[in-house]
């Protein structure tokens, strides 16, 4: 039962969208409404766009800033984690302050980092690692103390050193949740994204749908809209493979153990 | 096999106690231990669950610093595991890190302590070796049985080349005819090895099948009742041994000396 062929795989994963698409398309196919234009427009308009003469003006710089954001959130989520999670104590008195900052919306922060950064890559960049690093951060720090007391005794009579304890022992336990604060953090990543580009100078996505409402061109706001939802997409699909790779094992065990016995 | 048989093992002392106690609080758990463990010995701890036994093996294997006396490994006094003593925890699902393969589990602790890749890898081989384990190196612990996995363990023990094992409880979570299995397996290890073994169990036939000498605890605070020579005759046997006259009195005589300082709830209301 488990193990679908591809092709039923892929039909299940079409679909909906396919329907919701052809609902669209046959509801909308004689549409008067300035607002709501036709899906056919809509989709020459698509084509003549995103395959692929704006990828590079618009796709890549948007693409860029959430890659550099995310991976410093990670990079800063971990490390912070790390040291949180271990030091019970620290953790303890900053707890309070890392709640308030995370039920902060990071878009709140907008207009201040607006006046820190200016409206470039630089604000636009540090949004999104203000409104990711929260679920990393907090995550990492659960999955570091849930480390099995077992393990911290076996690391301590075999004296595995202290890099190789945080390296195959420490990381690897709180990985799974890592994942799933990273997975998370990316999709609000791009909401932080378009956001800040919404209010900042020229060049992606965000920016150019606001621009083609501003000038009426809704067919084209349109095309943006689902360029994006086609970009987080394809992007947590990108990041389900990567974490099905890394984490193997543990959905192996998992699978293992709903299997019942070997 | 050049088995190193007790009769004619060295008197030289591995593991000392030395008037060990431990106080959680003011609740006393281990008063004034004393006894040794000679090189090449398999001393088997027994005792009834809440005897304070585990409480024993973390003084014992510097986990936990005994709040009275003193434990010495090979002469030195302990502070921290002793390097030359490996731990064989009694839940090998917790022990073993699922995200390393079999031979990444038991070459970790020489990783760190500096042995060269294929140094490590050789001695992680002839470990696996020693328990049967030769096939599944590539393997992930939660593909193989609760057993196989407990012998990763004891792999993992062997391969950082101990003089003495300190187990808890090893086998207190698989089956019957693995436990037997495992039984054996140990005893061939330490005979192949020449190792000194220390095994914590509330199993008293199993302490009496394995051990050179049993140590009972009981009491509260628990105390070493008696330390027991087992005269049996080696290599042990599961059926022939354990049909012996000498075994079944070895038995009792524990199992006495466990109920007589084991009171029933009714009689420790009275005192």
């Amino acid at each position: 039962m488990r193990v679908k062929s591809w092709h039923s795989k892929i039909f299940w994963e079409i679909w909906a969208p396919v329907l919701l698409v052809a609902i669209w398309w046959f509801a909308s196919a004689d549409s008067a409404s300035f607002y709501f234009p036709a899906l056919s427009t809509i989709a020459v308009e698509f084509k003549r766009l995103w395959l692929f003469a704006q990828v590079p003006t618009e796709i890549w710089p948007s693409l860029q800033r959430l890659l550099i954001g995310f991976v410093l959130a990670v990079v800063a989520g971990i490390s912070l984690g790390l040291i949180l999670g271990l030091q019970t104590r620290l953790e303890r008195a900053l707890r309070p302050l890392i709640e308030f900052l995370r039920a902060t919306p990071g878009v709140a922060l907008l207009p201040i980092m607006m006046l820190l950064f200016g409206i470039g890559t630089t604000m636009k960049v540090s949004i999104i690692v203000l409104v990711t690093v929260w679920p990393i951060l907090l995550n990492t720090i659960d999955g570091v103390r849930s480390t099995d007391p077992v393990l911290r005794d076996v690391a301590t009579t075999y004296h595995v050193s202290f890099a190789h304890r945080i390296r195959y022992i420490v990381l690897p336990n709180a990985a799974p949740q890592i994942f799933a604060g990273a997975r998370t953090a990316l999709a609000i990543g791009m909401v932080a994204m378009v956001i800040s580009e919404m209010v900042g100078t020229p060049g992606g996505i965000g920016y150019f749908i606001l621009n083609a409402q501003r000038a009426f061109d809704i067919p084209a706001m349109w095309t943006g809209i689902i360029a994006l939802g086609i970009l987080g997409y394809l992007l947590n699909k990108l990041f389900g493979v990567l974490e099905r790779r890394i984490l193997a094992w543990h959905y192996g065990m998992m699978a293992h153990q709903q299997g019942g016995g070997a | 096999m050049t088995a190193l048989q007790p009769e004619i093992r060295s008197t030289e002392v591995v593991l000392e106690a030395k008037g060990l106690g431990h106080a959680y609080g003011s609740h006393t758990v281990l008063r004034g231990l004393d006894f040794t463990v000679g090189k090449g010995e398999f001393l088997c701890i027994v005792g009834p669950s809440g005897a304070g036994k585990t409480t024993l093996l973390q003084c014992l294997t510097g986990l936990r610093a005994p709040a009275e006396g003193q434990v010495f490994f090979e002469g030195a006094p302990v502070k921290g595991t002793p390097r030359g003593l490996s731990v064989v925890f009694q839940d090998y699902s917790r022990s073993l890190m699922p995200w390393l393969k079999v031979i990444d589990n038991v070459t970790l602790p020489l990783r760190s302590a500096g042995v060269p890749k294929a140094e490590r890898q050789e001695v992680a081989m002839q470990a696996l070796s020693e328990v049967g384990l030769a096939d599944s190196t590539q393997s992930y612990p939660w593909q193989l049985s609760g057993g196989m996995q407990q012998r990763v363990a004891i792999a993992r023990a062997l391969a950082f080349r101990p003089t003495a094992i300190v187990m808890d409880e090893p086998f207190a979570s698989v089956d019957a005819q693995t436990r037997a299995d495992l039984e054996d397996l140990v005893l061939h290890v330490r005979h192949h090895l020449g190792i000194t073994v220390l095994l914590v169990t509330h199993d008293i036939d199993e302490a009496v099948y394995l051990a050179d000498t049993v140590l009972v605890l009981s009491g509260k605070p628990a105390g070493v009742a008696a330390l027991i020579p087992v005269n049996l005759p080696t290599p042990r046997d599961q059926l022939a041994t354990k049909a012996l006259p000498a075994f079944a009195d070895l038995r009792a005589q524990v199992y006495t000396l466990i109920r007589r300082t084991a009171a029933p709830p009714e009689l420790k209301l009275a005192q």
